[in-house]
């Protein structure tokens, strides 16, 4: 039987949340919340007789993402009309970037779940402009245009990617790119971001190129690893049984989790692309890029190897923290107010983590927890001082996850603070040997494990209180006097 | 008569309080209700709004204000859009429309004082040669009312020509107000590309479309141009450089002005009263101090295929919005390719649907590199060809179409014979520079013959300057039609 190996392609269409829209002056809103048709204009709308302006900050985003893709920026940028009739696409072409796109040859770095890392080559990132939405109701189509020319960047990798895995990671270190830039909030339930997946497979070893479905409609990050999984699997089913894959588009189904065909392509789609006549040539002066460049700020991997070289997190820890720019900041600032990198990275990628699961929350909104970098921060700085212990502060962590809170002050109203006093521990102790005299005479006849019982009956005793270093001492001491 | 003020004329007398602004509006109303029944210059007389605005002309003039253009009642062609007044662009598909903005040029105009009296006829799009393309009428010729005005600013050229307004807007593609004014006896000019902005231009061809003015006069032109010219930061393809003022470029004195003659312009089959009035016109050149050269502009022919591709192709894609869903005339069909196709189809007209189809297939995959890209190539070759000639020349004379207005109806059924009657402005509009055509003689039957003066790019004033002396040393200009 033959193996097979997927080749796989990511289209990324981002909106580039700029103040106002790519050619006019329309303010960019939330298109899922906004009233229909409140954010637009006569050039927006295609009214007869506008002409387009282009948005210097769509640019400098545009820029931005290609710089921090390790792209070549082209000194000559044109744009060009796509056309095609649809209600949703007012002027009957769209302006796009053709030949000439904004940036070109890059490379993303991805983190495969192994902990090795690879590069995906980027092909080009273009600007064009979004299209309004269609709303369909009782066998009528509602247009709404708020959405019409807020600023887009198309990103196209290579067909280097070879593992639904792989595609993941690469739309996870996209999406925190373009957090990390702030040019993109990532949300892909809203379509800001949207992810679209070229996928063919092919026997092991071959260097063909088989026909390629496109899956469309994949609206997280989730979905498109699951659909492109699917999708490799009913393509080499398909192959294996004799059979041929047929070029189309797919649509990835979520409730059935299955992709379906949506179009067969029998022809290429000819959208007539020439020059748009009513831009000139877009220039990108060599100043201009090592302008923006210098305004980068600090992305994901750099960021990465600072916490491993600066702070002496493990690869693992400071991948997690890098990971979701929201994470990062967090992170960040519980580190500025005084914690331990270490302890933090700790608290961070368990408990709060942990407790974050349980409420079936994203990662990305740990900045509105109750429990505040600053808290847990201070948190960790009353363990690392002794003054609570680390069971003490795993249920201190709860509290404030839940309620909030500071911790030193809750410490000191629910009298959490670590147990010291060594004839207060050593009463303890002997009262708890006193009262479990059978566990007591099997230890001392060789079943060690048992201190481990007779340690949590004390601790038990001390509400938890207890310095369990001082704890353990005493208990072996007061253990081994009993032997005689 | 009022109406028969140029414009320069009738400003002057408003300043001097001789005449108020609502007395210069009332007459011209006066003269379109009693003529242009017959003309069909206008496809809307807003006149209502027109005497409101002078009325308010007046009470500025009496506290004192003044502006360039305070109190002149003037024509706009039905491509330029107005905020709350219908614009056609004389297609059905358009029928009904009403503008939720004014365009650039004509918000300079209203800014300065101007008063607009209607919305002129034109082409449909702007596509053609003698206004027989109009979804609604043709306008006439007011020389000779068998004959067509030309096109597409037909509609302006007949209003100036008839004296039904002191001065007009119009839109030039391919020679859209110099072949009308030559047929109309009128004067207009095509300012370079970027010169004047196109926001609010309905558009034809991006890429060649400019708005242009027509006058009684030279000096009338020149008034109007510093009102419209310059930079708009809502025109990407307007030129951000110093507007000149046209008025002080009128000195009357061309002596030592080098002047071309491109031997290409004198093509077969040209009317020879037409020729013969042209090279009158060069003598007169020289009489007033010009040096007068042969020059050569070999590509000149190759200016229609070029044209023709090139305009179409833009349009195929300027008017993919006329669709039925945001405004105009919606055919519902129900279902959304039915209706697309019914409100297209049944909205344009068949010379716009011709061009459509030309463009359409000149951009789509596999004929792009052989029709539009190669277009594009043979177009710097158009340009340079004018390029080489200024640097030796600084203006080029030559007749602005071959043969004076024809007869309504006498090439409807030829797209190509109708094409050729722009021959001769294609190649400035391609080339994206300055030309007038002005008044300088008439055929045997009595209609206007154009001379066409062609300068480079932003060489407004040297055209205008040659223009003006010519009609300071002619009396072609003065003459009217007997309507
Ligand atoms: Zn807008």
């Amino acid at each position: 039987m033959t193996a097979y190996e997927p080749v796989i392609g990511l289209e990324v269409h981002a909106e580039l949340e700029t103040a106002s829209k790519m050619f006019c002056a329309c303010e960019v809103v939330d298109s899922t919340s906004a009233r229909p048709n409140t954010a637009i204009c006569p050039v927006c709308l295609g009214m007869p007789g506008v002409l387009p302006v282009v948005n210097r900050q769509a640019v400098e985003y545009g820029l931005m993402v290609g710089l921090a893709l390790h792209c070549e920026i082209p000194a000559f940028n044109q744009f060009a009309r796509k056309s095609y009739f649809y209600p949703d696409l007012p002027k009957g072409y769209q302006i796009s970037q053709y030949e000439y796109p904004l940036a070109v040859n890059g490379w993303l770095e991805i983190d495969l779940p192994d902990g090795a890392s690879r590069q995906i080559r980027i092909r080009r990132a273009h600007l064009e402009e979004d299209t309004g939405k269609l709303t369909h109701v009782d066998g009528h189509s509602l247009v709404d245009l708020n959405r019409a020319g807020v600023p887009l960047l198309e990103i196209v990798s290579e067909a280097d990617i070879h593992s639904a895995e792989e595609a993941e990671a690469y739309a996870r270190k996209l999406r925190a790119i373009l957090q990390y830039l702030g040019v993109n909030s990532g949300d892909m339930s809203k379509g800001v971001l949207r992810f679209e997946a070229n996928v063919s497979v092919r026997p092991v070893g071959s260097d063909e190129l088989r026909t390629r479905t496109e899956i469309k409609n994949l609206n997280s990050i989730r979905s498109l690893a699951r659909g492109v999984a699917y999708e490799i699997e009913r393509q080499t089913a398909v192959w294996e049984s004799g059979g041929a894959v047929q070029q189309a588009t797919m649509g990835w189904d979520e409730t059935r989790q299955v992709t379906v065909v949506q179009r067969v392509k029998e022809s290429a789609d000819d959208y007539r692309y020439f020059p748009e006549p009513d831009l000139p040539v877009l220039e990108i002066s060599p100043e201009w890029v090592e302008t923006v460049r210098a305004q980068l700020p600090e992305l994901p991997d750099a960021k990465r190897d600072r916490y491993m070289n600066a702070l002496g997190l493990t690869r693992y820890d400071a991948s997690v923290l890098v990971a979701e720019r929201a994470v990062a900041e967090y992170f960040e600032a519980a580190l500025a107010a005084g914690g331990d990198p270490k302890q933090l990275a700790n608290y961070i990628t368990g408990d709060v983590f942990r407790q974050m699961n349980l409420e079936g929350r994203e990662r990305e909104e740990i900045g509105s927890l109750r429990l505040t970098p600053q808290a847990l921060a201070q948190l960790v700085t009353l363990v690392q001082q002794g003054t609570i212990n680390h069971g003490i502060a795993k249920r201190l962590l709860e509290t404030l996850y839940a309620e909030g809170g500071d911790p030193a002050a809750l410490v000191e109203q629910q009298g959490l603070a670590q147990v010291t006093d060594e004839s207060v521990l050593a009463g303890a102790i002997s009262a708890v040997l006193d009262e479990n005299p059978d566990e007591v005479a099997r230890y001392l006849a060789g079943e060690d494990k048992l201190i481990k019982f007779l340690m949590g009956k004390v601790m038990k005793a001390l509400r938890g209180k207890g310095d369990a270093q001082i704890v353990q001492r005493l208990l072996a001491d007061q253990l081994e006097a009993r032997r005689v | 008569m009022l109406t028969d003020l140029t414009l320069a004329e009738a400003h002057a007398r408003l300043r001097a309080g001789e005449i108020t602004a609502v007395e210069l509006t009332q007459a011209h109303l006066d003269r379109i209700a009693a003529l242009d029944p017959q003309v069909c210059a206008y496809l809307i007389v807003t006149g209502e709004q027109a005497l409101e605005a002078a009325a308010q002309a007046d009470r500025r003039r009496q506290q004192g204000e003044d502006a360039p253009l305070l109190g002149i009642p003037l024509a706009i062609k039905d491509v330029l859009v107005t905020q709350g007044v219908p614009t056609t662009c004389g297609s059905r598909i358009l029928e009904g429309f009403i503008p939720p903005y004014t365009g650039t040029a004509v918000q300079r105009l209203f800014d300065a004082g101007a008063i607009m009296l209607g919305k002129t006829n034109t082409d449909e799009f702007a596509m053609g040669s003698s206004t027989e393309n109009s979804g609604y009428c043709t306008t006439h010729n007011p020389w000779d009312l068998d004959r067509v005005p030309g096109g597409s600013s037909g509609g302006s050229a007949a209003a100036v020509a008839g004296h039904m307004a002191l001065g007009a807007l119009g839109t030039d593609t391919g020679g859209s107000v110099r072949q009308p004014a030559a047929f109309c006896g009128v004067s207009a000019l095509k300012p370079s590309y970027g010169r004047i902005s196109r926001y609010g231009l309905i558009a034809f061809a991006s890429s060649l479309d400019q708005i242009g003015v027509f006058g009684r006069s030279v000096e009338d032109m020149a008034l109007l141009m510093n009102v419209i010219a310059g930079h708009d930061p809502q025109d990407s393809t307007s030129i951000d450089a110093p507007v000149p003022d046209y008025v002080a470029a009128l000195t009357g004195d061309i002596r030592g002005l080098r002047v071309g003659v491109p031997r290409e312009y004198f093509v077969e089959g040209m009317q020879p009263e037409v020729e013969h009035a042209v090279r009158a016109a060069i003598e007169q050149f020289t009489a007033l101090g010009a040096e007068i050269q042969e020059i050569s502009l070999p590509h000149t022919s190759y200016g229609l295929p070029v044209y023709y591709l090139i305009s179409a192709a833009e349009a195929s894609s300027n008017l993919a919005r006329f669709d039925g869903v945001r405004y105009g005339p919606r055919e519902s069909q129900g279902a959304m390719w039915p209706t697309y196709k019914a409100t297209r189809g049944h909205g344009f007209g068949a010379e716009v649907k011709r061009r459509i189809m030309l463009g359409t297939y000149a951009l789509s995959a596999g004929y792009y590199d052989a029709y539009y890209l190669k277009a594009q190539k043979v177009r710097t070759l158009v340009k340079q060809d004018f390029d080489r000639a200024f640097e030796s020349v600084d203006v080029i004379l030559s007749p602005t179409t071959p043969t004076t207005a024809f007869r309504i109806g006498e090439k409807v059924d030829d797209p190509l014979q109708m094409y050729l009657s722009d021959v001769l402005t294609l190649p400035a509009s391609l080339s994206g520079i300055a030309g007038v055509s002005v008044p300088c003689g008439f055929d045997a039957d009595g209609m206007p013959i154009g001379l066409q003066i062609t300068g480079a790019a932003f060489g407004e004033p040297t055209v205008l300057r040659a223009a003006h002396a010519y009609q300071q040393a002619t009396d072609w200009h003065r003459q009217s039609p007997a309507l």
